[in-house]
């Protein structure tokens, strides 16, 4: 009773990823669509320590440490060619830095 | 006890992270954000990683998550302006995500039986003594490329980030 | 099972209970210090010395007008005082103030809770402590504040990496995270202390150095100076709300204080060991502080202070004549010389803080990055050599 089936967690994850794909689909802020991002590293980050638990190994854990480390890394030079791009454009909207298409 | 922690705290994820989507203003969603991780931190540590949860806390919570909400106060991000979309694409997303979420389950709930469940203290090996033995013996080279990742990483935000010489 | 939530209970509310106290008095110390500094007497009008100084503060902030600005983002507004003071007062879970004693019967440690990853949970809990500022400062929706809040916060990040790099110098020595097991590893006399065995004489002034910066103490308080930015980042909060921050502050004080005891003067270990008479110690600096009051209180300076002087030194007699019985020594005496070592960190920050000027913004940006972190990479690196070789 006390315990929680594995199952349970996964969905939690593949929910978590989902909202992250959504929110980057359909937002428009640069800023939102990045953070959407971010969440749907952190739903994968819930699936590798999930199943670290089934395995019993602590590998998954070495590689949601990774995940991080890079997450962290992207999110840093993200932000920096988002502040890039606001010097030039002074938007944030993705729509209107669309001038190279077509 | 662990199902009644599980559903809180799964529940104040799923919440924060729709909010997320949902809100208009960055700043609202960087919050939000901010719950999602600190609920997903509770979950590592009753899945029995303890350094990853403080990890998560220490590394994304508070410093990767304060970047974003420093570049927002800095841009003065303000609410998204409403754009014109079609009203059917608005009834019939939802609906289709939760129909979509729900077949996930399902196949997720097939693929793993109920026998094998979670316990508080069923993994012991989550410890820093542990992660960091791993780090530095099997994992040494992708420790090391890490490294020299994070390292192009602050070359490149330094160069994107300077002023202009003129 | 019952007897640990008892227990369990009455630690939580005794602790909630002294550091309340304890840091509405560290105002008065505080001030008294200062003022002595200063060569003035400080509040001595409220009370015996100014001693119910810190009650009518209180009693002044919780009635003053808690003005609520129409212009602030209202939730942010309401939510950044409480994430201050949760985040400042979560780590005092797991500092432990003394050994395992025994309570009629029940065996329990002098602490909340031992976790085996204390350190980082500390570390996780003042990460977090900075949304408080920042979100203070934009919520507030006011140029002053948002620029304070902004240096607020990047001062505080910044000054984490040399934190965290001192903090993981003595762990390296003591091969521990777990707090009481740190204080293990520091037994026997003060040769055994992590500043003296361990070499961490250069982390422990790291250590306190970020640890001003991280507490926005002079002379790192710029963001919150009265001169240069109206009152920085809480400016628009008013009374509770205000002495949340004020009180998160005092907290995180306490916090980094205790912090240092714990990983660099060993804990609750007295100086040197029993058997030599360090449980005499306590006892003779009561009973000495008793003598002087009592000697003060027969020619007294003010009429009044014939009676408070005479009071209060026949309570340090007591207090002294207290230390002396066996029974409470095996809590008592753990417990003196952790707060002893705690007052005095507690003194050191009360004590810069009348002497020092404050840097500028970027000096003191600059001292992080270009100074501090390097210097502290430096004391890691030797440390993991030193230990590498040795073991």
């Amino acid at each position: 009773m006390s315990a929680v089936p594995i199952s349970w967690f996964l969905t939690l994850s593949a929910v978590l990823f989902a909202l992250g794909v959504a929110g980057f689909l359909f937002r428009r802020s640069i800023i939102t669509v990045f953070m959407s991002i971010e969440l749907m590293l952190n739903a994968v980050n819930l699936s590798f320590v999930t199943f670290a638990y089934k395995y019993q190994q602590v590998s998954g854990h070495l590689f949601t440490f990774f995940v991080m480390v890079v997450a962290a890394a992207e999110a840093a030079v993200g932000l920096a060619i988002i502040l890039t791009v606001f010097k030039n454009r002074a938007t944030l909207n993705i729509d209107e830095v669309a001038s190279m298409k077509d | 006890m662990d199902v009644v922690l599980f559903l809180i705290f799964a529940l104040i994820a799923v919440v924060a992270a729709i909010n997320v989507v949902v809100q208009t203003h960055p700043i609202a969603s960087a919050v939000s954000l901010i719950g999602v991780m600190g609920s997903l931190a509770v979950l590592y540590l009753l899945l029995g990683a303890e350094f990853i949860a403080a990890a998560q806390v220490i590394v994304y919570a508070g410093a990767v998550m304060v970047l974003f909400i420093f570049v927002i106060m800095l841009l003065n991000a303000g609410a998204e302006g409403k754009t014109g979309r079609s009203l059917m694409a608005q009834f019939l997303g939802a609906p289709l995500l939760v129909a979509f979420l729900g077949v996930l389950a399902y196949f997720v709930q097939r693929l793993f039986p109920d026998s094998s469940k979670v316990r508080f203290g069923g993994f012991t090996g989550g410890s820093a003594q542990a992660v960091g033995r791993a780090l530095f013996t099997t994992y040494l080279l992708p420790f090391e490329v890490t490294s020299l990742l994070i390292l192009i990483a602050i070359l490149g935000a330094i160069v994107l980030g300077r002023k202009e010489l003129d | 099972m019952d007897a640990f939530i008892i227990i369990t209970i009455i630690k939580l509310l005794a602790i909630a209970f002294v550091l309340l106290t304890a840091v509405a008095y560290l105002q008065w110390v505080e001030r008294k210090v200062i003022a002595h500094i200063q060569v003035r007497p400080g509040p001595y009008r409220v009370g015996p010395h100014g001693l119910l100084q810190p009650l009518a503060d209180v009693i002044k902030l919780v009635t003053k007008e808690g003005l609520f600005p129409s212009y602030v983002n209202r939730p942010l507004y309401l939510f950044a005082p409480f994430i201050a003071v949760c985040m400042a007062l979560l780590p005092i879970s797991v500092i432990p103030f003394g050994p395992q004693i025994e309570v009629a019967g029940y065996k329990t440690y002098m602490q909340l809770t031992d976790l085996n990853i204390g350190i980082l949970f500390l570390l996780a809990a003042s990460s977090m402590g900075v949304y408080g500022i920042a979100l203070a400062g934009w919520a507030s929706n006011n140029k002053y504040a948002l620029l304070g809040g902004l240096r607020s916060s990047a001062q505080m990040i910044s000054y984490e990496l040399p934190l965290a790099l001192a903090i993981a110098s003595p762990l390296l020595v003591s091969n521990t995270l777990s707090l009481r097991e740190l204080v293990g590893t520091q037994a026997g006399s003060i040769l055994h202390w992590n500043i003296i065995r361990g070499g961490q004489i250069f982390a422990f002034i790291i250590f306190v150095i970020a640890a001003f910066a991280e507490t926005n103490r002079i002379p790192f308080d710029l963001p919150e100076a009265e001169n240069e930015l109206v009152a920085g980042f809480h400016t628009e909060y008013s009374s509770m709300k205000f002495a949340s921050f004020f009180m998160a502050e005092y907290l995180n004080m306490t916090t980094v204080s205790a912090l240092a005891a714990l990983l660099f003067l060993g804990g609750w270990e007295a100086p040197w060991p029993a058997a030599y008479g360090s449980n005499l110690v306590p006892t003779a600096i009561f009973a000495l502080a008793g003598l002087v009051l009592l000697y003060h209180a027969a020619n007294p300076p003010h009429k009044l202070d014939r009676y408070t002087f005479g009071g209060f030194g026949v309570v340090f007699l007591v207090i002294a004549a207290v230390f002396l019985a066996p029974i409470v020594q095996s809590w008592l005496l753990p417990l003196f010389w952790f707060l002893a070592k705690t007052g005095a960190i507690l003194f050191l920050f009360i004590w810069i803080r009348g002497t020092l000027p404050r840097f500028r913004y970027d000096q003191l940006m600059g001292f992080a990055w270009k100074f501090l972190f390097p210097v502290a990479m430096l004391n890691l690196l030797v440390t993991g050599f030193v230990v590498a070789w040795v073991s």
